[in-house]
């Protein structure tokens, strides 16, 4: 879906969904996961529905990813990190400390 | 980052207008902090000016590469700039303003005697059947991944909708070598017409001969289909065909993006929910704040400055933000209103300049109803899943207005907080009860206007009056 | 040229909408009035509880009110089902005061021991849980709470869902719902009720003041006293978490979408609905003791609302002794009541007569109470 113009940037090692990926230093969370041909990040809690980033300026909340653990991060505004794991996720948060699927 | 807890001016966003505010209220000598979301200076329109990798400049274009001197000169002024930081809440004070910031995880409140609000704008919503599939996205998303990080789309591209941004970023892709299948234009048949009567502002204006090129070279990157009337993303999970209507005929595309747009509309939720007074404007289709010739709010110390107080483009948003920093450092005592006016001269030019010939460009690229108001299940609010019927059906309840239907449905509850579906429910409404938008109205927005974690909330400081209303030991109930 | 009813309700909150629900189901021709889309609107800051524990100190009457609402309720909500299809999503399985001290506990032991000990009043039990036994009944308790205090007759329903269903379920039974039709003026002539409102009149042999704040000036021309004040109440919503938590709190609860609420603030500030950051912070801190993992959680929205406080918080049931016909509800239960006011009450005002045993609630107990 995207390719890269080649710049010569320094790269950062991450992991998508725990594969390693080469990622370009100073790119978004975001920009990451088109690089990888990632174009959905999530399902939604509402009707578990896939999406993807859609505006890439903070605005839509479709970009949402886990980040080192961190679940509904805007991945369109954090910058990738050496080592910075990097995860889809699916539904509603869970909350921490709580059992799993408590009804 | 060592924040201060207290400023003179506090600017909201580093794009064009809020660095050239701060730049102006640097220079009087005031404290001037300007908070923004991005990593770096520039909004979206210089959006990463000082990382791009597109060193070739003709692939951006001189009217992006201006900003590099806006920024420059921004770094030099001696203003304080907080990039990673969101302002969710700008509250009154005793002096001024208390600004609820969050940075790095934690939230602040930062005090400031005048606040400049330089939010800019965000696109229009574009309710088309599929478009939140993964593999739709908005043209200026496309834009940003190729002017921040230098990916080009591949594959089964395909443009929709209307307005220079189209055209620009057709244009863009086409200069860094990238396919575009099609450009499916919807601006409306005929609407040259009514936009001829702004005819000749436009030639006069900056816009003309700009204009003219990236038209060009968009036709070179792209077959165009014009008069599009309906538009439908179709795919299981992601964005697999695109389907559309031109000239009564109905044809599929294969692809796997498409990139829409339909204009850019005013990013109004942060004056919103200071409560600034804010009117519809037909010629734009948006809720823009009124402002004065300084850009003084209805909300006294608050200035709007840039797209967020009505679209005008990057050089008119610079003009007004100089014009809001000559009215703040005025209002703070350090400009006497002689040499207030004069600094401002220049900039009310620059503003005269380059609002000339906007009347045309939003007349000729005023946006299809049929693209801006959907109907039966195609998706009005992306965050709750609420579709077009449901809204109208509500109506047909009875309910009046959008904080109404906000209630009965949840739609404008999640997180976006009614950007990307605001607009569209306000219409909606108005066309099903046959009233003009403006006496609709928009949702009323309240803080956080962009969420922040319990745990930052919980940090900040509690007065003796709110631990009573909250903790009442010995109350039944 | 009047339009004609047999009861005109003003109001089309949550008290309103269950009243003219009930009147609806009675076969009575009714209007509901309403304002337009940006109004004080106590009804859209509801936090959804339906609540028995703790109501009814000093007026064991309105402890036992409550208790027959709540026992109400699932009929409420079986109707409403059957009437609309929508789901107001009511779940009782009892709910939990936290006390994050030994003092907050002591204090929330003795208030409730010696509300169900009032002459009059139907008992009820409680649970008095320590921390251990909490923790039990809820994994993921905070260390810094102390106890709570459990009732099995508490529960909760989406209030959104609930209005918006009563309103369904009242044009369904064929009432007339007339939103921007703010009430001006009300007054008898020719031996019924004209409601000047909107841009004309509605007519009514029987009207029934359900405005809220509004009361205060649309009751006394009809002889009826409101004695009502704005109480300013703040919420805050998260976003959606999976589900955790399976009993209402006072405080907390997690609505049937998954996303938590948290409450409830009450200030006297007059007609301000803004928001202090400082209360939300306050809430947020005792919301993150009793559940730490919350932390990460996102605020999406705050609001702030206005109750309609009566002088001593209790509700009032008033019927007109100078305008036989007009009657005047407030209350800052409207969910918890809901039932009532549609099973109950309804049927009271076709009568035309509340009862004897309404008479607790009427104004009149206001004065005794000054004049005491």
């Amino acid at each position: 879906m995207f390719r890269r113009l080649p710049d010569g940037q320094a790269t950062v090692p991450v992991t998508i969904d725990g594969r390693p990926f080469t990622a370009r230093a100073g790119d978004s969370v975001a920009a990451t996961l088109f690089a990888a041909g990632v174009s959905a990040c999530r399902t939604t809690p509402v009707s578990g529905a896939a999406r993807g980033p859609f505006c890439m300026m903070g605005v839509c909340f479709d970009c949402l990813v886990t980040i080192d653990g961190r679940p509904n991060q805007q991945g369109c505004l954090v910058a990738v990190a050496d080592g910075m794991r990097i995860e889809r996720q699916s539904g509603a948060r869970i909350a921490a400390d709580t059992p799993l699927g408590q009804s | 980052m060592n924040l201060a807890s207290s400023c003179d001016v506090a600017v909201v966003g580093a794009g064009a207008a809020g660095l050239a505010a701060a730049t102006e209220c640097a220079r009087c000598g005031l404290a001037t902090v300007v908070f923004d979301e991005q990593q770096a200076a520039g909004g979206q329109i210089y959006r990463a000016i000082t990382t791009t990798p597109l060193k070739d400049r003709t692939v951006l274009g001189v009217d992006y590469w201006h900003g590099e001197g806006l920024v420059g000169e921004f770094a030099r002024a001696g203003a304080t700039h907080v990039p990673g930081s969101t302002v969710w809440a700008v509250t009154r004070s005793d002096d001024g303003f208390e600004i609820g910031v969050s940075h790095d995880g934690v939230a602040r409140l930062v005090q400031a005697k005048q606040v400049i609000l330089a939010t800019g704008a965000l696109e229009r919503p574009f309710p088309i059947p599929g478009w939140t599939l993964p593999g739709v996205m908005t043209a200026g998303a496309a834009q940003l991944l190729l002017k921040t990080s230098g990916l080009v789309p591949e594959g089964r591209v395909v443009l929709a909708g209307t307005g220079p941004l189209l055209f620009l970023v057709a244009a863009q892709l086409a200069r860094v070598g990238g396919r575009i299948d099609c450009l499916l234009d919807t601006t409306p048949r005929g609407q040259w017409r009514s936009a001829a009567a702004h005819a000749v502002d436009f030639l006069r204006s900056p816009y003309f001969a700009k204009g003219l090129s990236i038209l060009r070279d968009a036709r070179r990157a792209a077959r165009i289909v014009g008069r599009v009337q309906q538009l439908e993303a179709l795919g299981t999970d992601s964005l697999q065909r695109v389907r559309f209507v031109a000239g009564g005929r109905s044809e599929e595309l294969p692809a796997d993006l498409l990139l829409l747009h339909q204009g850019v509309v005013p990013n109004i939720n942060l004056s919103n929910a200071i409560g600034c007074e804010h009117r519809w404007d037909d010629a734009q289709l948006a809720f823009v704040p009124v402002v004065d010739g300084w850009g003084a709010s209805s909300v006294a110390g608050v200035t709007i400055a840039g797209d967020g107080a009505g679209i005008a483009g990057a050089r008119a948003a610079e003009a007004r933000g100089r014009l809001a920093g000559l009215h703040a450092a005025h209002a703070l005592g350090k400009l006497e209103a002689a040499a207030r006016d004069r600094a401002a001269a220049a900039a009310q030019a620059e503003l005269a300049r380059f609002t000339r010939g906007r009347a045309f460009v939003d007349a000729m690229y005023r946006p299809a109803e049929a693209l801006r108001i959907p109907s039966g299940e195609t998706i009005v609010c992306r965050c709750e899943e609420i579709t077009a019927q449901q809204v109208i059906d509500t109506v047909k309840l009875g309910c009046t207005g959008p904080n109404q239907m906000k209630s009965f449905l949840r739609c404008g509850m999640g997180p976006c907080q009614g950007r990307l579906c605001g607009l569209t429910v306000t219409e909606l409404i108005a066309r099903e009860r046959n009233v003009p938008p403006g006496e609709v109205g928009h949702y009323r927005l309240r803080f956080p206007v962009k969420p922040i974690t319990l745990g930052e909330l919980a940090a900040l400081p509690q007065t003796e009056e709110a631990v009573k209303a909250v903790v009442r030991i010995g109350k039944a109930h | 040229m009047a339009r004609e009813f047999d009861v005109a309700v003003v109001g089309g909150g949550l008290v309103g909408g269950a009243i003219a629900y009930g009147l609806a189901r009675l076969g009575r021709r009714t209007a509901l009035l309403d304002e337009g889309d940006i109004a004080y609107r106590a009804s859209r800051g509801n936090f959804g509880l339906v609540w028995v524990q703790g109501k009814g100190l000093g007026l064991a009457p309105y402890g036992n009110w409550t208790q027959r609402a709540a026992r109400l309720a699932p009929e409420l909500a079986r109707s409403l089902l059957q009437e609309t299809g929508i789901d107001v999503s009511l779940e009782q399985p009892g709910g939990l005061h936290v006390c994050l001290s030994e003092a907050e506990m002591d204090s929330r032991v003795a208030t409730l021991t010696r509300l169900v000990e009032q002459p009059g009043f139907e008992r009820y039990a409680f649970e008095v849980l320590d921390r251990a036994a909490l923790a039990a009944r809820l994994p993921g308790i905070g260390p810094g709470v102390v106890g709570a205090t459990y009732c099995a007759l508490d529960g909760h329903v989406n209030p959104l869902r609930l209005l918006r269903a009563l309103h369904a379920a009242f044009v369904k039974l064929g009432g007339e719902y007339l939103p921007l039709h703010k009430a001006q003026r009300i007054e008898r002539r020719n031996g019924r009720f004209v409601v000047s409102a909107g841009t004309g009149e509605i007519g009514a042999a029987q009207v029934v003041l359900t405005a809220g704040l509004g009361n205060a000036v649309l009751g006394p021309p009809l002889g009826l006293r409101a004695m009502v004040r704005p109480q300013r109440g703040q919420v805050i919503v998260l976003e959606r978490v999976r589900r955790f938590l399976a009993y209402p709190m006072a405080t907390i609860r997690q609505t049937d979408e998954g996303t938590v609420l948290i409450g409830d603030s009450q200030d006297e500030s007059g007609f301000n609905e803004s928001l202090s950051t400082s209360i939300s912070a306050t809430q947020a801190e005792r919301a993150l003791r009793i559940f730490p993992g919350l932390r990460d959680a996102r605020v999406n929205r705050t609001w702030a609302a206005l109750r309609v406080m009566s002088p001593d918080g209790f509700p009032i049931y008033e019927q007109s002794a100078s305008h036989p016909g007009a009657f005047l509800v407030t209350c800052h239960s409207g969910v918890t009541l809901a039932g009532a006011h549609a099973f109950d009450l309804a049927p009271r005002i076709v009568a035309g007569e509340l009862g004897a045993d309404m008479k607790p609630f009427s104004a009149e107990r206001l004065n005794v109470q000054k004049a005491a």
